[in-house]
């Protein structure tokens, strides 16, 4: 999309050679001037100093360049952002939810995925928002970045024009898992995009008798992004490890006191709903509550998932 | 040695001889010896970061404690480094010396200062080991994560609250002073231009940190009462958060940097043994800067969700602002034209703090830039600039200051020799340690993660070894000072031939600075 003379400065990497190129010559210029003076008009080479006060032209010449330096790099910037900003009709439009730790992309059909799957070519839209605090949609191969905000909704869009699988991090300090939060883009061809987006494995079929409880459950740990958090190896991150959960003996902290429960169905409830009445001891107080983001279907679901963690 | 401050006899003679003083000279070096202090604790916190950047994956820290190392790096290094640094250490030895004045206008207040300075000092380090544990936010305590955190952020940030009280206090001080306490016959335009670039700071402190004061309450009163003022699931504005944040701490970061350009703009007539150039240009940029930099704070927040007619309004001026410090280097550079240069320690401090000031200030114009800052904000990129502008800068001029004042405050030299090797070592360590990140940034690695992808590894590894060059160099640096305060060789009044103020009365100076007031008859460089 970006193709001639006209429209190479929307590119990000023409506009950092541009500032690159004048920032070297800068460099150059004065530490080599400096070194220069220092060691030309060093007290042995000039034992007599002369005092020049100041030069009006001078001072006039380097206020006025620097300005017109600057504001072309301003323009170049500008100009960049204008083409960053539109976003061109047609664009294929997905949702993209930030929340700790992982990220939820929901295309127009309604399917939901973890991982962001496009179509070659295709110019798409994401509108991005928040469930908990602030997040950063960076995709570093594709030279955009945007902020997810709770309670608002921001945007980007890119061209994704090379085939294959590139980094998706947040950039936005978000809490333990910030650096765990990370997902693909998967530039796909067309065709096989369209397979992709067209296979229903959407929650709803699993009421249906579709799909297997503890199946469905495996699926939604995913895609609530619980396993950012949760391993299922048995390794301990933020919070405990699905692995053997079931029917543990567990040290929680309530109002305060430490007590000792069994983990069944009432606790992992009690975890996803009113995480802050039982704490469980050894890990931060991290786990946000679910209530609004997990309906009960899922819930049973995911318990009958724990279940079958052995 | 003469008669001088340390010797001249006090109504107290224990430690009370220091912290009940109301001596500018005394209260300067109890505010030195705490700067430093937690400089070196935030410096050895750095270099633990760095050893676990080393490799990838949970290694000997857990992401958690990583959290809290790179929030309380920030704070220490921000709020009690580099914001009081230059100011209230070598500003309050100096300022009235070289105005010529026995002190500063309010000397108890001044005291005061230095207890809200410890005060904050305590509440931000007590936070560390009580309630939920070290505050994990970053040192910008962005909401709502600083609301919902279980760490103990409402402490800390009262901490940096009272830190600001002493920061605009420090500033209300120096701004009377400047304004009623010169000498006889020291105009405007006589003044040092050190003291030019403290009275535009001092205009900054008084003015915008009351912003961040009342921010930081803020935070506190939503974290104690749910006052929805930034929280959305309780109706306040995350984006309001950070133009409050920022309207404060984008001000700050010329607090940072102002006195710095001072101090530079002292040794280079000194040491190259001519008058300034262009001292109306360099007095002026400091204003333009002050007054211009309230206006750019937008540029932290391209990539915030903020409406796209202001980013490109913060752009411009942004990069209107890159002027006034571009002046200062070209007249820097063209002080030295045809002087009598003498190459050592503080001016060569100077050199360094050029070019990496230099390399700072041009990579700002890269995020300056919309189009760029959308890939690189919020990296390594950034990182490495406010580095190189804040240590780079900031830092290198501070310990130049150090240098060159060095014999004023103690009445002895140190050694020449291994001052120049620690700079050396230093400029080594600090490019090895930095410059890597610009390259990092560029690529895509986030700032204030614990892990990185595989492909990262290289450069990471690298700015690591170069965290330890630069680390031996500042602790060659301060070995070689902090003996020298015994064991220096005794300096004479004037040992580089400065023509300001402070150089005309004895090393160190008596209790009230000049057995008589001097009388101010040509400029501060009439060489």
């Amino acid at each position: 999309m970006v193709t001639g003379w006209a429209t190479l400065w929307n590119t990000t990497d023409n506009a950092f050679y541009f500032i690159m190129a004048i920032s070297v010559i800068l460099l150059v210029g004065i530490m080599g001037t400096m070194l220069y003076f220092v060691f030309r008009y060093s007290k042995e080479r000039n034992p007599q100093a002369e005092n020049i006060a100041s030069s009006v032209p001078l001072e006039i010449l380097w206020t006025v360049i620097p300005t017109l330096i600057v504001l072309a790099m301003f323009w170049v910037g500008w100009k960049g952002f204008i083409y960053k900003r539109t976003v061109p009709a047609g664009s294929m439009q997905v949702k993209v939810v930030g929340r700790m730790w992982s990220w939820s992309f929901t295309y127009e059909n309604g399917k939901k995925s973890s991982v962001l799957k496009l179509p070659y070519n295709k110019p798409v839209k994401l509108l991005i928002t928040s469930q908990d605090v602030l997040h950063s949609v960076f995709i570093p191969a594709f030279r955009v970045k945007e902020d997810a905000v709770p309670g608002k909704e921001t945007y980007l869009w890119f061209l994704p024009d090379q085939m294959g699988k590139f980094d998706v991090f947040c950039s936005e300090f978000c809490g333990a898992g910030h650096a765990d939060m990370i997902t693909k883009v998967e530039v796909v061809s067309e065709e096989e995009f369209k397979t992709w987006l067209q296979a229903t494995e959407t929650a709803t079929a699993a009421t249906d008798g579709k799909v297997s409880l503890p199946v469905m459950g495996e699926r939604l740990v995913r895609e609530k992004g619980c396993l950012a958090c949760h391993s299922t190896d048995g390794t301990a991150r933020v919070g405990p490890s699905f692995k053997a959960l079931w029917g543990k003996k567990e040290t929680v902290i309530r109002n305060g006191v430490e007590v000792q429960v069994v983990i069944d169905e009432e606790h992992i409830r009690l975890q996803l709903f009113q995480p802050e009445k039982d704490r469980v001891k050894g890990f931060p107080p991290m786990m946000p509550s679910q209530k609004g983001l997990v309906n009960d279907d899922e819930a049973r679901a995911i318990i009958e998932y724990l279940k079958t963690q052995k | 040695m003469e008669s001088n401050f340390y010797t001249e006899p006090t109504k107290y003679n224990d430690l009370r001889k220091w912290v009940c003083s109301t001596d500018h000279k005394r209260i300067g070096l109890l505010y030195m010896a705490s700067i430093f202090i937690f400089f070196l604790v935030a410096m050895m916190i750095g270099v633990v970061m760095k050893l676990k950047m080393l490799s990838a994956g949970t290694t000997f820290i857990s992401a958690r404690t990583y959290n809290s190392l790179f929030t309380v790096h920030g704070v220490i290094m921000i709020f009690l480094f580099i914001i009081p640094g230059i100011p209230a250490a070598l500003g309050n030895f100096i300022l009235p010396l070289q105005l010529g004045a026995k002190d500063v206008a309010f000397p108890r207040l001044n005291l005061y200062s230095w207890y809200f300075y410890i005060a904050g000092a305590v509440c931000a380090l007590t936070s560390l080991f009580t309630g939920g544990g070290a505050p994990d936010t970053g040192w910008t305590f962005y909401v709502p994560y600083s609301v919902t955190t279980g760490t103990n952020v409402s402490l800390a940030v009262f901490g940096a609250f009272l830190l600001g009280m002493s920061s605009t206090l420090t500033g209300l001080n120096f701004l009377t002073t400047i304004h009623r306490m010169r000498a006889p016959g020291m105009g405007w335009f006589r003044m040092p231009l050190f003291i030019w670039s403290l009275y535009a700071t001092g205009w900054v402190q008084l003015l915008a940190t009351p912003i961040i004061a009342i921010t930081l309450v803020l935070v506190i009163l939503e974290r104690l009462f749910n006052v929805g003022i930034f929280d959305p699931s309780r109706g306040g504005d995350p984006i309001l958060f950070e133009h409050m944040f920022w309207i404060y701490s984008h001000p700050a970061v010329y607090i940072m940097i102002l006195p710095a350009m001072g101090i530079v703009s002292e040794i280079i007539p000194v040491f190259a043994r001519r008058t300034i150039f262009g001292y109306k240009a360099i007095a002026f940029s400091s204003l333009a800067i002050a007054l211009v930099g309230y206006l750019v704070w937008g540029h932290h927040m391209f990539t915030s969700g903020m409406s796209d007619t202001a980013r490109v309004i913060f752009s411009l001026l942004t990069f209107i602002v890159a002027v006034p410090s571009g002046v200062k280097v070209f007249n820097w550079v063209a002080s030295l034209y045809k002087g009598s240069s003498v190459i050592s320690a503080p001016l060569i401090f100077v050199m360094a703090f050029i070019f990496l000031f230099s390399i700072g200030g041009l990579t700002g114009l890269f995020q300056g830039a919309l189009n760029i800052d959308m890939h690189i904000h919020g990296t390594y990129f950034i990182v490495a600039h406010f580095h190189y502008v804040m240590f780079g800068g900031t830092g290198f001029a501070f310990f130049a200051g150090l240098h060159y004042w060095y014999p004023k405050i103690f009445g002895r030299m140190y050694n020449e020799k291994i001052a120049r090797y620690a700079c050396g070592l230093m400029l080594i360590g600090f490019n090895v340690l930095y410059f890597p990140m610009f390259i990092l940034g560029w690529q895509g690695m986030p700032r204030r993660y614990y892990d990185y992808p595989a492909q990262f590894q290289a450069l990471q590894r690298l700015s690591s070894v170069g965290s330890w060059i630069l680390v031996a160099g500042i602790l060659l640096m301060f070995h070689n000072l902090v003996k020298s305060i015994r064991k220096g060789t005794p300096a004479s009044s004037n040992p580089w031939g400065g023509k300001t103020l402070e150089w005309q009365t004895t090393s160190p100076p008596p209790t009230e600075n000049f057995v008589e007031i001097p009388v101010v008859t040509s400029g501060p460089y009439n060489y």
